[in-house]
């Protein structure tokens, strides 16, 4: 019979307690009945057999009444229910999605085997103000002979080349490449091989490995690409291979890898600075012995070659290529998120508090008429969970939505894709920490009720020290809400200032109304500088004879699109050794093109079309570089080295922000741009043409790509923008970051309010007898309000302190990224402790107004 | 006739719980006695096991189609440590319900040729 009664415990206990006994004693009957062992045998089966069938559907029957019922009791509820899966969602999903990114760009290892192996190698001039700097190829060659800490060390760099021959002729980013960097990072290819060393050879035929992005765009994923010819800058190159998907290296830009073949006058000047190089590290190898050994190879190379002054060799892992900015960015966002899962556990801790409080009663009820332990706990845990799971499934779909917009802020020069899967472990912490707050703030209350057989808690009004101590915890609960919230207020505003400081700086050109695009010449086909002069000529002055248009010129590169393009120079006169005396930026540029950016020409005059190879050779300077070097003295007529010759400067011009608006630039030095020999300062030839307008630009749009395919019908256009929108995409990073932020504090806030209200409500309604009592006697509406008011300015007060300080803890944190505005900003503190007060005073309205409305008649008698 | 509609929302009835007004349809019974009525009258055809016998008279008694009754049936019957189900109004609208339900359906199987074997 023992047996039997343990069968029996498979039934839920309500059920056992009403009808267990009846079922052993009908077992006992059909046992004395049995007559033979094989009778007994055959009963056993089937109890068991019944027991495995009903136990079951009555689990399900009881399951499916506490879910039916739950939902009744929720439909009654519905802001409850609304608000509780409203909190749980935000909390999973912003806490997921910020996660998922962070992970991504932080944490996970970069998508190659063994990637922790994979370390990048600069030249580190730090002397000079360079700590990483590009390589050049002869020392990028020695240091490849004579370092034994690796296992392969490869070099590449990227260039736009153009694409003709499938098509419109077409831009692509194409990274020139060491054919062993596939054997470094260990990838193979989808289709056909990588770049092998035979295609090195300076007479083999060219060769490209195309990207699956171009592969698919181009070339409609015919997999029988493999030994076709393309067209790059104008040389035939045969497809000898295709990336798999989320190969991207060094950057998602790139569309093509081709063989990077070093020329004999490449390996002469170690100045040529422009490779970057990674290595395998070998096994056992750790990063700093590589260094030492990469620092002691530097040193030699110093003592041999007068170009490498000052030059040392630095190395880090390839992982944590991450800029600070970047990682403080992302850093803070996971405290954000931190923030607002704190925050909606709370707030679902407060609510189902809440609902407790009230709903005592009730349960009080029910156990009085004999419902056991297990079904009331078995009730509120069932109403918990539907609430976790309907918050959990809002969450998720959240993540998802929102994973794509803060992917903007992974950075760009990372070789992973752009958007993040949501991560899985992620959203399961999430949804466990939330799950486990509905539980826990849930059931305790049933529990206590069990627990608490004290009649009075059925008595109306009844004043045990369940709505004290709830009162106490809750109020603890809205402080940590207040405080994260003024945290996540302040940062968010701190960011916001920030914002508007960048976007407040004078670019020192003019963005309105300026239209540009790219015409990248190929060589050789123009490897003559008259030759690109005549092309440059032929555009400008049909451009210049548009109906609407003010002005046009070419240059090297636009501020803020190429931030690059430093130079050493000398006033001595001769070549500039070693760093010269300062480094300058760059550009080749045509007449004309001060105007049509709006650079100011201060004194002298502007570059000439009349400027050649056999006129006198000059420059263009601005003013911060005239102040440099001839402070308070007329710098025209005096002469700098600069552009592998010796100038004369003729004209002073006001200084631009090449580097963006958040950082310094260099002085600027502007040359002709006929006075460059043949062959000379390729890197420095004008491709960018800058249009001014007064009409809109973009109408100008198809007439000057009219004009280009006139000139030469094979050259492709690509870049088209407007000015403006290159300075609007400067402060891009910023704007998402700040929405980012301010989003989730706007959240946060809204929480915070809920919560403060909820807990006013309560302290009223858990008060009214209090209330009644002191208005009978006599106490004056305003009396009761202060008194309310009271209470929560108390609370707002105690979480805006601590907030205050966690927020000037995390502004200084963010101070990197808050471009001079500093961690203890006094406006934005205020701004954000007056956001909390007014919240409080919201919060406290209607629980006021709800406490003057009491009639202390009634409030007294329900005694 | 009953108007109330609830019958009507309960049919078809599940085979065990229209056994078990039956058995309960005439006198009340406690369970063992309702597992040997429909015994008896089904001549052993339908055993109601103990499981699926108080999780349907659970429901029944949910569905107010039973009822416990508590005055006692005379004392030499009694086994004061039984439960006795009672049919309530509505069991007996329900079962008298389930009962045209079949009927009409017998009906209809004639009508297209499924005549059971006359008696």
């Amino acid at each position: 019979m023992d047996l039997y009664r343990a069968l029996l415990r498979c039934y839920p206990s309500s059920f056992r307690a009403e009808y267990g006994e009846e079922m052993v004693k009908i077992f006992a009957w059909r046992r004395r009945e049995a007559s033979s062992a094989s009778v007994v045998i055959a009963l056993w089966a089937e109890a068991f057999a019944d027991v495995a069938v009903n136990a079951s559907r009555v689990q399900w029957d009881v399951l499916a009444q506490d879910v039916r019922y739950t939902l009744r009791a929720l439909g009654r509820a519905r802001a409850f229910a609304f608000t509780a899966v409203l909190v749980a969602a935000l909390g999973i999903g912003a806490t997921t999605a910020a996660f998922s990114i962070a992970d991504h760009v932080l944490v996970r290892p970069l998508p190659f085997p063994e990637s922790d192996r994979l370390v990048k190698l600069w030249q580190d001039q730090t002397q000079r103000g360079f700590p990483r700097i590009e390589v050049s190829p002869a020392n990028y060659l020695d240091w490849k002979r004579l370092a034994t800490s690796f296992d392969g060390m490869a070099a590449y760099t990227t260039r736009s080349i153009n694409l003709v021959g499938t098509g419109d002729p077409e831009r692509l980013d194409a990274a020139l490449v060491t054919p062993n960097l596939f054997n470094v990072l260990q990838v193979h290819a989808r289709y056909g091989r990588t770049l092998a060393s035979v295609d090195e050879a300076p007479n083999g035929t060219p060769v490209v490995v195309l990207s699956d992005g171009v592969w698919r765009a181009k070339f409609g994923a015919d997999s029988g690409v493999l030994g076709r010819n393309i067209v790059l800058n104008d040389v035939a190159h045969t497809i000898v291979g295709v990336m798999p998907a989320g190969f991207e290296f060094p950057t998602r830009d790139v569309d093509v890898w081709t063989a990077l073949q070093f020329r004999p006058s490449d390996l002469e000047d170690r100045n040529d600075l422009f490779l970057h190089v990674v290595a395998r590290l070998g096994t056992g190898v750790t990063v700093d012995a590589a260094a030492s050994q990469m620092r002691a190879i530097a040193a030699e190379l110093e003592k041999q070659f007068r170009d490498n002054a000052q030059t040392s060799a630095s190395l880090h892992l390839l992982r944590d290529q991450v800029s600070r900015q970047s990682r403080t960015l992302l850093l803070a966002l996971v405290g954000a998120a931190m923030c607002m899962l704190l925050i909606s556990c709370t707030n679902l801790a407060n609510l189902l508090l809440a609902r407790a409080f009230v709903r005592q009663k009730e349960l009080a009820v029910r156990a009085a008429l004999g419902a056991g332990w297990e079904r009331l706990v078995r009730q509120t845990l069932t109403e918990s969970l539907v609430l976790a799971a309907l918050g959990g499934v809002a969450g998720v779909l959240l993540a998802v939505a929102a994973t794509p917009l803060v992917a903007r802020l992974v950075p760009t020069t990372m070789p992973i894709p752009d958007v993040p899967s949501v991560d899985l472990r992620m959203l399961a912490v999430a949804a466990l920490v939330t799950i486990g707050t509905g539980v826990g703030f849930g059931v305790m209350p049933a529990l206590r009720v069990m627990r608490n057989t004290d009649p009075s808690s059925l008595r109306e009004g009844g004043r045990t020290g369940a709505g004290r101590s709830t009162e106490r915890l809750r109020s603890a609960l809205v402080v940590a809400e207040v405080s994260a919230s003024v945290v996540l207020l302040v940062a968010s505003g701190l960011l916001i200032k920030a914002l508007w400081n960048v976007q407040g700086v004078n670019p020192g050109f003019r963005t309105e109304n300026v239209l540009t695009l790219r015409t990248a010449l190929p060589l050789p086909k123009y490897d003559s500088t008259e030759q690109r002069q005549q092309f440059y000529d032929r555009v400008i002055a049909g451009v210049r004879a548009l109906p609407g248009v003010t002005n046009a010129a070419y240059t090297s590169a636009l501020p803020m699109v190429m931030r690059g393009g430093i130079w050493a120079i000398s006033l001595n006169g001769r070549a500039p050794e070693a760093g010269g005396d300062g480094a300058v930026s760059l550009r080749l540029a045509t007449s004309g093109y001060f105007d049509t950016l709006g650079i100011q020409l201060l004194r002298g005059r502007d570059l000439s079309h009349a400027d050649s190879t056999t006129s006198p050779f000059v420059a263009v300077v601005s003013e911060s570089f005239a102040r440099r070097h001839w402070p308070g003295e007329n710098p025209i007529g005096r002469e700098v080295f600069v552009a592998l010759f010796n100038r004369t400067i003729v004209g002073v011009v006001s200084d631009i922000r090449v580097r963006g608006l958040e950082q310094e630039s260099e002085p600027q030095v502007y040359v002709p741009s006929r006075q460059v020999p043949d062959g000379g300062l390729i890197f420095y030839h004008p491709k960018d043409l800058v249009v001014s307008a007064s009409v809109p630009p973009s109408s100008l749009i198809p007439e000057v790509r009219q004009i280009i395919r006139k000139v030469d019908a094979q050259q492709p256009i690509s870049d088209v923008r407007l000015m403006s929108d290159v300075v609007w995409a400067e402060s891009a990073a910023r704007r998402a970051q700040v929405r980012v932020l301010s989003g989730l504090a706007a959240v946060a806030f809204l929480l915070a309010a809920v919560g403060l209200h909820g807990l006013m409500t309560f302290v009223v309604s858990s008060r009214t007898r209090e209330i009644g009592l002191r208005t009978a006697l006599g106490a004056q509406p305003a009396e009761i309000v202060t008194m309310i008011l009271r209470r929560g300015l108390y609370l707002a007060g105690v979480g805006v302190l601590f907030g205050m300080f966690l927020a000037y803890a995390a502004g200084r944190y963010l101070q990197s990224l808050l471009a001079g505005v500093s961690a203890s900003d006094v406006p934005t503190f205020a701004a954000a402790v007056g956001l909390v007060v007014c919240m409080t005073l919201a919060g406290c309205l209607l629980p006021a107004l709800r406490a003057l409305r009491i009639d202390p008649l009634t409030a007294i008698r329900t005694e | 006739m009953h108007d109330d509609p609830r019958p009507a929302t309960l049919l078809p009835l599940p085979t065990a719980t229209f056994h078990i007004l039956m058995a309960v349809a005439g006198e009340d019974r406690h369970g063992y006695a309702i597992i040997q009525n429909v015994a008896a009258r089904t001549g052993g055809a339908v055993r109601l096991s103990a499981g699926t016998l108080y999780r349907s008279i659970q429901r029944m008694l949910e569905q107010d189609l039973l009822t416990e009754v508590h005055d006692r049936p005379l004392p030499e019957d009694d086994d004061e440590r039984r439960r006795y189900y009672r049919i309530t109004e509505l069991g007996t609208a329900v079962a008298r319900a389930e009962a045209r339900r079949l009927t009409a359906l017998v009906r209809l199987a004639a009508a297209s040729g499924f005549a059971p074997e006359q008696a």
